[in-house]
């Protein structure tokens, strides 16, 4: 890789300062993806500030909820009792995500950051708008069987390619931040990722130099009748084809409140405010589903190769809400 | 009673591999050595216009860039004084890094960037820039299809009687285009050479399936005599064909370090590994059958077409096995080849017969469901007592049995024919059936043993163990017939120091190699019982080689074991310290009398989640009769292996072109996907095991390839059963299905 200058920082305000004064300057916590971008020559930070000695892996009750240090390790953050009891959909969702190896070393925070799998992304002879701005879009027109089908723009048709940040998104999560000035702000984490437009160089709404310190989630009813799938083209160890977070509140036989987002369709995770309206008041039933799964999939415009997309979303989208409701 | 073989035995080698004492290619030092890392081109066909290594050799610890402006001629052009091709095979036309300007296909290396350190030449290596002329290429084997032809080796294919006008007549018909993506072996190991001269001799510590090819190559190469050229390969970290030819890298490696005076060590990126070495080539077949009623075949017509490159033929022979497998009096089955602006493909594990018997076995159950027939019974219909190619009987063929015993155990007679019948809960299940077929072949090999006094032996020959059990297996033959223990044994191969032998590749590794070594504990028993019998006195007087055997430091009469002599006695009276024998064994006469394959049924079921497309193969029993089991603990091993490879070839393995720049657009394993853990459940293999006399002293088969050969057809054949739906194209992924 190339040559980058390291430094450990010892607290946030060092480590944020470091980061702003340097254009070309990332920070570093578990290494897990941007390591492996180095090595291909595809991200070229020239300076690493690694954070991982910041006090930020603390896992808490706070305001009703829980708040998620950003440092707080996958693992870790999967295997809380806090979290398991209260937040399964997070569980399963950090669990369906790489391997168990990865998920020791890989941070929250850090799993946010984490960039598109898209092939043309990797390969740095080839065109690609998110690596080189200007170069074009090598999937539009390439090979595209697990590019986006809801969203994309002519400049780029990747996904996000996370497991976490679609619990998240369900689950109303908050991005806490910490800017370079030492002010906090908070981002609701559906705000957080972008979709690609005519900049897909950016992937979210962080400013350079702001360091994620937590991640809050509000108290949630949906801990009873949630459910993460994910498919994929293995059993395990692959990024999603299609994924759905599914959470339901429900009032007898009836929801009182849905989340639904897919995975592996957006540049972000795609949550259906369509599909959550279509199931709001409605009996939990599969007729309620399929309808709520058609609303969810209806704006899709798929490209040449991913058009299943369209069809297996659809058919994820009633798993995994019978599954939340467990009707199945 | 044998007291090693057919007895389970733990690998040898398996303490130094788990131990990191075992050393693999890249992990050889040598002093002052530098680095090497290859730079990959960008366009699949042209020329390079510039290149531009100024800013490379600027950079921290890089010592030189090689190009092709400034890398000598290799190959035979370059000298042949020393080492005239002496046959057509030795005609080394394997492509050559760095040799001209010329583009053959995408990420073809165009640059060795060599410096101090690794990282500093990887580093650099970003710094060299190349522009290019870029021409018209063509990747894709559907556009070439229509010009495909035969390969010019071999004799152009003849039908077998009249299989047209026998299909226009048959009762029945099946007619069916089937497709195999491109596969990469992805051995664990990435490829790697440690090269280093002293004066024209060089030493190269290799990763290797045939040592002794690397050294011809090399010869070849760089002009000198093969005897000055040592290959070294003692642990290989899987193969599967991907280093039984040269691969580029060795002779790019020993160039640098005979330009710089220096050792090189060039070591392959995942990456890299996709066009350093061959694939499995995409494959096209179609396939004609007609049959009577009553399931007879009356026609197969079987055509593959599959890609090599522009400067190499390949062939797999993909429809080879095919003539073999059924009796059918016409048939026709050709593998037609079609050159595109990609690496020449190679062996991949069961090379030909997996891709072949994908479609034949695919179409056979297509066909039974035509007839109404189950499709285990249409394949006993159809069972071939003999060679319906040659005519010649088997020297063994238990495969009746493996069908008989793979069904009970499977309970296959609870099987209902009708697609979509079986459920378990929500998900459909499906079983299916398939044949597997393979070679016992056997070629030319030496092996050389020492046998001490006191009892221990080094045995030696230039093999290779890319993970079938070689040291073990070889180190129990020469333990049972030597009479000592294992543990006195020890075995060593990948040294073109140790007598030759042939690629480890075909499945042909203990015919050939343990017959070698077998052949060598004969003759070791036979010196000593003539070194014994110079004495008058001898109780062995008048015994023949054939009438002694060795057995705890004596040497005895097989049918009268109370007549023996003390080994280290008679060494001691003889002056020696040791015996050495060498034995090259041959294929036999009798071979040729015969048709030599190994068999096997597999039996598959799978679980489809019907919504989401999602196949599960939850079991899989694989009886092969594959003669005499050695080692029946790393035999299992590598059936189960087998299984996982056809897992792999039927769900999730492709490697993916983007036709437009007609380079590999998943050339690492997060895109590539072979099958982990997860995707593999209850695999149960069974020997049947045959008593063959002809095909080798030692009665063994190939089993290697075998196991994987029947398992994409039958994972695809349960796939139809479990959701009727036919998918005639691999890898079956989700998107498939839905």
């Amino acid at each position: 890789m190339r040559p980058f200058k390291y430094t450990r920082a010892s607290d946030a305000a060092v480590a944020a300062g470091a980061v702003a004064a340097n254009p070309n300057a990332k920070f570093l916590a578990g290494g897990t993806n941007i390591l492996d971008l180095m090595k291909e020559d595809v991200e070229r930070p020239n300076e690493l500030v690694d954070v991982n000695r910041l006090k930020l892996s603390e896992i808490k009750e706070a305001r009703g909820g829980v708040s998620i240090g950003a440092l707080a390790k996958n693992s870790d953050t999967a295997n809380h009792p806090l979290i398991r009891r209260n937040y399964p959909l997070l569980t399963q969702a950090i669990v369906a995500g790489a391997s168990g190896q990865l998920r020791n070393m890989a941070t929250n925070g850090g799993n946010l950051m984490q960039r598109t799998r898209c092939q043309y992304f990797y390969d740095t002879a080839m065109p690609c708008n998110k690596r080189e701005p200007g170069t074009g879009c090598g999937a539009l027109e390439g090979l595209n069987r697990i590019h986006a089908i809801f969203g994309w723009s002519d400049k780029c048709v990747a996904t996000y390619p996370g497991d976490m940040a679609n619990a998240l998104y369900a689950l109303d999560a908050v991005v806490r931040v910490r800017g370079s000035n030492g002010k906090e702000r908070t981002i609701p984490v559906n705000d957080f990722h972008r979709l690609p437009g005519d900049t897909p160089e950016k992937d979210n709404n962080l400013a350079h130099g702001e360091l994620i310190t937590a991640i809050e989630l509000p108290k949630s009813n949906f801990a009873k009748n949630s459910y993460y799938l994910k498919v994929r083209d293995r059993a395990s160890y692959a990024f999603a084809l299609v994924a759905v977070a599914a959470a339901l509140e429900l009032d007898g036989g009836n929801v009182r409140q849905a989340r639904v987002v897919l995975g592996g369709v957006a540049h972000k995770p795609w949550r259906s405010a369509e599909a959550e309206a279509a199931l709001a008041g409605r009996p939990a039933s599969e007729e309620s589903f399929r309808r709520a799964a058609e609303a969810a999939l209806a704006g899709a415009k798929p490209l040449a190769h991913n058009a299943y997309k369209v069809e297996l979303g659809k058919r994820a989208v009633v798993r995994a809400l019978m599954r939340a409701a467990r009707l199945v | 009673m044998p007291r090693y073989i057919g007895k389970e035995m733990s690998r040898v080698d398996g303490v130094a591999k788990v131990t990191g004492r075992a050393k693999y290619a890249a992990e050889f030092r040598a002093p002052n050595l530098a680095y090497g890392f290859i730079v990959l081109g960008s366009v699949a066909k042209g020329t390079i216009k510039s290149i531009d290594t100024s800013e490379a050799e600027r950079a921290p610890g890089v010592v030189r860039v090689f190009t092709h402006l400034n890398t000598p001629k290799l190959g035979p052009k370059a000298n042949t004084e020393y080492a005239p091709p002496r046959n057509a095979r030795e005609q080394d036309k394997s492509f050559r890094a760095l040799q001209s300007d010329r583009i053959y296909f995408n990420a073809q290396p165009v640059a060795l960037v060599v410096a101090e350190s690794y990282e500093q030449a990887r580093y650099a290596a970003r710094l060299v820039k190349a522009t290019y002329d870029a021409e018209k290429h063509t990747t894709d084997t559907e556009a070439v299809r229509e010009s495909a032809r035969s390969p010019s080796q071999g004799p152009p294919p003849k039908p077998r009687g009249n299989p047209e006008e026998a299909l226009k007549t048959a009762a029945v018909k099946v007619e069916a285009e089937y497709r195999i993506a491109m596969e990469h072996h992805n051995p664990m190991e990435p490829h790697a050479a440690v090269a280093a001269w002293d004066g024209d001799r060089l030493t190269i510590f290799d990763k290797s399936q045939e040592v002794y090819s690397v050294r011809r190559h090399l010869a070849t190469t760089f002009g000198v005599p093969e005897a000055n050229v040592t290959v070294v390969s003692p642990y290989v970290g899987g193969a599967f064909g991907s280093s039984l030819r040269p691969n580029y890298y060795p002779a790019l490696t020993a160039m640098a370090a005979r330009e710089l005076k220096r050792p090189v060590k060039v070591v392959y990126t995942r990456t890299q590994m996709f066009t350093g070495h061959g694939h499995r080539p995409y494959t096209i077949q179609k396939i004609a059958l007609g049959a009577e009623r009553s399931g007879k075949l009356t026609s197969m017509i079987h055509t593959a077409v599959h890609n090599t490159s522009t400067f190499e033929e390949f062939s797999d022979n993909t429809t080879g096995f095919t003539r073999q497998v059924y009796a059918c009096p016409n048939l026709f089955a050709p593998t037609l080849i079609a050159p595109v602006d990609l690496p020449t493909p190679t062996w991949m594990r069961a090379p030909g017969a997996v891709s072949g018997m994908f479609a034949l076995e695919c179409a056979m159950d297509e066909l039974a469901y035509k007839l109404n027939i189950d499709p285990l019974e249409l394949r006993l219909i159809n069972y071939a007592e003999r060679d319906p190619e040659s005519g010649r009987p088997f020297s063994s063929k238990a495969l009746r049995e493996c069908y008989r015993l793979g069904a009970e155990k499977f309970g296959w007679k609870e099987r209902r024919m009708e697609p979509r019948s079986m459920r378990d809960g929500r998900l459909l299940v499906g079983w299916g059936t398939a044949t597997g077929v393979w070679g016992a072949f056997q070629s030319p090999a030496s092996a050389k043993i020492t046998y001490r006094a006191d009892g221990t032996a080094h045995v030696t020959s230039a093999t290779s163990d890319i993970g079938p059990g070689t040291y073990t297996v070889m180190t129990m033959i020469a333990a049972e017939y030597l009479g000592n223990r294992p543990e006195q044994v020890k075995f060593e191969l990948g040294d073109t120091n140790f007598p030759r032998a042939p690629a480890q590749g075909g499945s042909q590794t203990t015919s050939s190699v343990g017959s070698a070594v077998h052949g060598a504990a004969l003759a070791v028993a036979a010196r000593l019982l003539a070194l014994a019998n110079q004495d008058e006195s001898s109780p062995l007087k008048g015994a023949a080689p054939a009438d002694v055997e060795m057995l705890d430091g004596r040497l005895r009469l097989k049918r009268d074991p109370s007549k023996s002599v003390q080994i280290p006695e008679v060494m001691r009276r003889n002056n020696l310290a040791e015996v050495t024998e060498t034995f090259e064994s041959r294929p036999s006469e009798e071979r040729r009398k015969y048709a030599t394959m190994a068999h096997g049924a597999q039996f598959v079921e799978v679980k489809v989640d019907p919504d989401l497309g999602r196949v599960r193969v939850t079991r899989a029993i694989e009886v092969t009769a594959c003669g005499k089991i050695i080692n029946p603990k790393a035999s299992h091993s590598q059936e189960i292996g087998g299984v996982v490879w056809g897992i792999g070839m039927a769900l999730t393995e492709a490697t993916e072109i983007d036709h437009r720049f007609g380079r590999i657009m998943n050339p690492n394993l997060q895109h590539y996907h072979v099958p982990v853990n997860a995707d593999v459940h209850e695999i149960e293999t069974i020997f049947v095991e045959e008593d063959d006399t002809v095909v080798n002293p030692l009665g063994v088969k190939g089993m290697g390839e075998l196991g994987m050969v029947g398992i994409p057809a039958a994972i695809a054949n349960a796939v139809f059963h479990a959701t009727g739906r036919r998918v005639r194209e691999l890898p079956i992924t989700p998107d498939k299905l839905l």
